[in-house]
């Protein structure tokens, strides 16, 4: 028998990990990647608790959570395609000209 | 130690060590494979609390078709030898990105510790590590009829999710061709004021 707790801590480091990802890495890809990882960490919890409670419906969550990560890595990956054909690199530092 | 626990120790820490050095790589590759590393370990996690069809899902839809459309587009890209960007230009320092992000982990930490204190999930709620013969638990049966039960109209409205996420993926990577747009129709394309300076 292992504590709900170090599952919960598991995901809070992976999803920890995810946030450091996003905000220091500067490849665009490594940056997407690291939302699917806070994606992930967050389906953990998801099922943790589907089990101490005992109901499946955090499973269910987890399955749309799933589908919808699925969509989001498919437009993601569209975008990314365009921004490297118009800026001819995926170095996020590039993609400032929102910055005013 | 039982053997759930070394199983539970040995996917935490694999799940943690390929999420770190994802994060670490400079070759979006690697990047890639360790995500998938990452995923096997957390699979496993699903599996022992009792989600074995999502943990099967994990590891045949993430890892078999997610990340293989990553890594698919870093081929496509062909980004031979450009993955070193130099020194950052950012005005936010790498250093503040640093403090703000183990801030964040700080206080992530805390919410954990503290919100375990109090709730009736503290320690005293062990999880069973399920056994595979007598728990139907989580099994495909029982998670389908859940889903196509009470959740059936959030189902069926993924699939209009789903087709606006390849509609929507298609017009955006399609490559224009002269004779796509009407007269007078904006395009895509930008100016880059970066490049110019730089030729100016």
């Amino acid at each position: 028998m292992i504590s709900i707790s170090a599952y919960l801590v598991v995901a809070a480091v992976i999803f920890g990990i995810g946030t450091i990802g996003v905000l220091l890495s500067r490849n665009l890809i490594v940056v997407f990647m690291s939302v699917e990882l806070m994606l992930n960490a967050a389906n953990l919890v998801l099922i943790a608790f589907s089990r101490a409670l005992n109901v499946v419906d955090g499973q269910v969550f987890v399955f749309l959570v799933l589908t919808v990560a699925a969509a989001e890595a498919a437009v993601g990956l569209a975008m990314v395609i365009t921004l490297f054909r118009n800026k001819n690199t995926i170095n996020i530092d590039r993609f400032s000209m929102l910055k005013g | 130690m039982t053997l759930d626990l070394v199983m539970f120790m040995l996917s935490a820490v694999v799940a943690v060590f390929g999420a770190t050095m994802m994060i670490l790589q400079r070759n979006p590759v690697a990047s890639v494979l360790y995500m998938i590393v990452s995923l096997v370990a957390q699979a496993v996690l699903y599996v022992q609390l009792g989600a074995l069809f999502l943990g099967a899902v994990l590891i045949i839809v993430y890892s078999g078709a997610i990340l293989v459309l990553f890594l698919f587009v870093i081929m496509l890209l062909n980004l031979r030898g450009r993955e070193d960007f130099g020194a950052p230009r950012d005005r936010m320092s790498r250093s503040s990105k640093a403090v703000l992000s183990i801030l964040f982990v700080a206080e992530l930490a805390m919410v954990v510790r503290s919100g375990l204190a109090g709730s009736p999930f503290a320690r005293s709620t062990r999880v069973g590590v399920m056994s595979l013969t007598d728990d139907s638990f989580g099994s495909v049966a029982d998670v389908a009829s859940t889903l196509f039960q009470r959740y059936l109209y959030p189902f069926e409205l993924t699939s209009i999710l789903l087709l606006a996420a390849i509609v929507g993926a298609v017009v955006m990577a399609r490559r224009d061709r002269p004779g796509d747009r009407l007269e007078g129709e904006p395009t895509l394309e930008y100016a880059d004021p970066e490049n110019e300076e730089v030729a100016g």
